[in-house]
């Protein structure tokens, strides 16, 4: 049978914020560019993202800039955040949102006619710039918009729209191939990718020096997830493929507030929007128990009554926060202590009340797809009436260990943004710093792969044998008629989420890991029934190998790490140790594939300059003795 | 709570098919998409239907549902009376490649025959200064989640293949509008929304706006203001007069 075969400079694989910033950008700089996603071109996950992108233009609050919005992110992520992406990212916002607005987005508008920013948790001074709460829907229309708009630019040139960028809709990757030939050093270098057609299951083959990974995060692995079916691990698993490695991967975020009800919706995002303007969390008190859980290092940050809380709304300068903006980790943490201690809602969650804080006209001009959603899918009327929410599977901080300044992996060629990358946030991210994040590493990871290709001495290529092994792996679940792949996922999803999900212990993790193990013998018999024109039988038992493998590196490194630190909560080690903050966990395949060894690396210091952004109190709460000593010495200098 | 619902689905590929019964549990607060999964899961594993964030944000997942365009994730089962037949069929105006999952490439192709937003050369990012009041127009039409839905419905391109090479649809018509009244947008739209894209095939029978998730005001908003301009353009006796005597270069005719 024939392989559809392309070449091009630069695949990226996935198509929401990340991927399409990272295709422009090698577009932009005159490489061959092939966007590959597994949905419709439009429809990736970064259309869920409600909040806004956190970007320290200073345009409500004139005394925000990068510095202020890096100490946030480095706290936010306990600061166990690759520093220099944070610093990057924080430096380079501003200028990523700007060229949206010049690409045709239309973010609200301040009184003096720029863009607003909003308030959002762990961020000091309104920062997120948005379109009330559909932000990830205007970020990628507009990039998607400006993919056509190159493309139309290329028609006019070259008489081909698809002369320089194509998007391959619907398309799957399952493998990313290398050169192994000496040359190309000893691990060999990428040299294009295998998939499948998801409209018909004809298999496609790219010959390509460099690949971009932008596919998202892994919540599928999860039974209450905010995440689409898209988040199946893939690009993480394809890098692990490929000899990469990846960092972090025991932190997860479970944003606090997701659905509770109706079961068929249980998980679905409740934006955080709704705290920034002015929603609280009680308990089936009526308390607003977020004052009770405000932690030792963010007491000086946070409101300590309501009163106080309340008044920061109209006047940030001389009011601290109300403590429900904590970040994400130690809210949805908070609300877990609540229900588990009788306190919760009827159908198992907390209660979110914005219809006793704002006017119904302007929650609904504020939060207009909060109130659509709860209308049409829980009866709930959110002008009138408490929302219920609880903590859902969210976000993967961790991810492919890149270069921060080319989004480069270790491996020669491959190159990772957004989601699927790991460092920049650290232990915990803040919300509105993921559409940020899409934007300025997407643009880093297209530029890092376009010099990388223009610095290669040949083009690397695919052999033979790597091509027939991807297809007979592609086609085996059609060829055998074992078990239903559904089955087997599901088990997967409640494993992850009983046993490794926001609160974890040595047994149960362990169990996880035992059962994982044999997940993976009984992914290996799974069959599907039927043809090869859009099947999505076959497509799970493929998206299987991918969602194991991610729960394998999750499992492994939460099992390692003897601490309580944002997305990771040891009930045995509740503590967060400074020694474990400069240790990374590094995750690697073994070289026959069968399984995922976890190493400890040493996270580099922080830069000079950087480091000393920070007040000593603060410091002191999260940094050793020594790392404490060399600060003081540094002050001295 | 739970029932057993009688659900009809189309099913068939390569342009052959047929409606296939099934009966299927339906538990409290489910939508529709939740018992096409649960065929999947437990009785057809190879049914085909696009879905994605399963909230009513992405778009992906429209079907007509008795009849009617829907999105399967909005719709409730509890709309439904529990004896009631529910038939499931892709959406008609596009050719189906396999049961509830249609090809919609004629509207990505429509979507690149739209010129791309065209600010001033002089405006550099950053400097962009818009009142919110001038912007909101176009934000109600940016809220559009691309489900196609309009497009599927409206009776100029859902019987007739003829039209579809002359006719952009509700979507990009509205697209149109959203970049005619972006206030930064210098491009000349007028003439080649009713001469290349087809607002004139536009009778405002509104089909479009009632199917719309976003309840976006389609006709109303979009598509009237726009034929408002063209006619302001073409038909205004003094415009007519100023075109004559100063060649306005913005305009063709």
């Amino acid at each position: 049978m024939e392989i559809e075969r392309h070449e091009y400079d630069v695949v990226v694989i996935g198509a929401g914020g990340a991927g399409l910033r990272a295709a422009i950008e090698a577009r932009q700089q005159g490489k061959r560019t092939a966007i590959v996603c597994k949905s419709l071109f439009g429809k990736a996950h970064t259309v869920m993202a409600e909040g806004g992108a956190a970007a320290a233009m200073g345009n409500v609050n004139s005394k925000d800039n990068w510095m202020v919005h890096f100490r946030d992110t480095m706290r936010g992520g306990k600061f166990l955040n690759n520093w220099r992406m944070a610093e990057l990212h924080a430096k380079e916002a501003p200028d990523r949102v700007w060229e949206l607005e010049a690409w045709g987005a239309l973010f609200d508008r301040t009184k003096d006619g720029k863009i607003s920013q909003r308030n959002f948790g762990g961020h000091e001074y309104p920062r997120l710039a948005h379109v009330g709460d559909r932000t990830g829907l205007e970020l990628i229309r507009t990039l998607q918009q400006r993919v056509v708009a190159l493309q139309q630019e290329d028609e006019k040139l070259h008489g081909d729209a698809e002369a320089y960028i194509k998007v391959f809709q619907e398309c799957t990757v399952t493998r990313l191939l290398k050169d192994m030939s000496p040359a190309h050093g000893p691990g060999g270098a990428i040299a294009g990718a295998f998939g499948y057609w998801r409209e018909n299951g004809k298999l496609i083959l790219f010959d390509a020096p460099a690949i971009v990974l932008a596919t998202g995060g892994i919540g599928k692995s999860y039974v209450v997830t905010s995440n689409s079916w898209e988040y199946t691990g893939d690009g993480h698993a394809l890098a692990l493929l490929a000899g990469a490695k990846l960092i972090n991967m025991e932190f997860i975020q479970f944003h606090p507030t997701g659905m509770v009800w109706p079961p068929s919706v249980r998980g679905i995002l409740v934006t955080e929007s709704v705290r920034g303007d002015g929603g609280v969390l009680k308990n089936s008190e009526g308390k607003r128990f977020m004052f009770d859980y405000v932690p030792e290092v963010f007491k000086a940050q946070y409101a300590t009554t309501e009163e106080e809380g309340d008044r920061w709304y109209t006047d940030q300068a001389n009011n601290r926060r109300p403590p429900e903006l904590l970040p994400r980790d130690e809210v949805a943490r908070a609300i877990n202590s609540e229900v588990k201690a009788g306190r919760g809602s009827p159908q198992g969650g907390v209660y979110l009340d914005v219809s006793t804080r704002l006017p119904a006209a302007e929650i609904i001009r504020r939060l207009p797809s909060m109130h659509h959603q709860f209308k049409e899918l829980a009866d709930v009327d959110i002008t009138k009436e408490a929302m219920q929410v609880g903590p859902t599977c969210h976000y993967v901080m961790g991810g492919v260990e890149v270069d921060a300044d080319t989004a480069a992996a270790s491996v020669p060629g491959l190159f990772a943004a957004g989601e699927v990358s790991g460092g920049m946030h650290g232990s915990n991210r803040l919300g509105g710093n993921s559409l940020s994040d899409l934007l300025v590493f997407g643009r880093r990871a297209g530029a890092g792969a376009a010099s990388y290709v223009n610095a290669l001495a040949g083009r690397p290529k695919i052999s033979d044998e790597a091509v027939t092994d991807a297809k007979a792996e592609a086609l085996a679940p059609l060829q055998r008629s074992g078990e239903n792949p559904y089955e087997v996922h599901h088990e997967l999803q409640r494993t992850m989420n009983e046993l490794v999900g926001i609160i974890r212990k040595e047994e149960e993790v362990s169990e996880a890991l035992e059962s994982v193990e044999k997940l993976k013998e009984r992914a290996q018999g799974v069959g599907a029934a039927g043809s090869r024109i859009y099947n999505p039988g076959w497509h799970l038992a493929l998206d299987l190998r991918n969602m194991l493998l991610v729960s394998e590196c999750v499992a492994k490194a939460a099992l390692l790490r003897q601490e309580s630190r944002g997305g990771h909560t040891r009930d045995d080690f509740p503590g967060m140790s400074p020694e474990w903050r400069t240790k990374i966990l590094l995750c690697e395949l073994t070289p026959d594939g069968s399984e995922v060894i976890v190493q400890e690396q040493v996270q580099p210091p922080m830069r000079d300059d950087l480091i000393q952004l920070f007040d000593r109190d603060e410091l002191k709460k999260y940094i050793t003795e020594k790392e404490l000593a060399d600060f003081d010495a540094l002050a001295k200098e | 709570m739970s029932y057993k619902a009688k659900f009809r689905v189309w099913r068939g590929e390569g342009g052959e098919g047929k409606l296939e019964d099934f009966t299927v549990e339906v538990n409290e607060g489910e939508v529709v998409l939740d018992i096409i999964h649960r065929l999947q899961a437990t009785q057809v594993p190879d049914l085909a239907v696009r879905w994605n964030c399963k909230a009513g944000k992405c778009g992906s997942c429209s079907m007509e549902i008795n009849g009617r365009p829907k999105l399967g994730c909005m719709t409730r089962m509890s709309t439904f009376t529990e004896d009631e037949t529910v038939t499931v069929t892709p959406m008609r105006t596009f050719p189906v490649i396999k049961d509830l999952v249609t090809d919609v490439s004629f509207n990505y192709k429509k979507a690149r025959e739209i010129p791309s937003f065209t600010p001033p050369a002089e405006v550099k990012p950053g400097e962009f200064r818009m009142q919110q009041i001038d912007v909101e127009r176009s934000q109600e039409f940016r809220k559009c989640i691309e489900c196609f839905m309009c497009n599927n419905v409206c009776h100029v391109i859902r019987d007739h293949e003829e039209n579809k090479s002359n006719f952009a649809g509700p979507r990009f018509l509205m697209r149109i509008a959203e970049l005619d009244m972006h206030p930064y947008d210098v491009a000349d739209r007028k003439d080649s929304a009713q001469e290349e894209h087809g607002l004139g095939f536009c009778n405002i029978t509104k089909c479009c706006t009632e199917v719309c998730p976003e309840h976006i005001k389609i006709t109303d908003n979009a598509l009237i203001p726009m034929k408002e301009r063209v006619v302001d353009r073409r038909y205004d006796p003094l415009v007519w007069l100023g075109n004559k005597i100063f060649k306005r270069s913005s305009s063709n005719s």
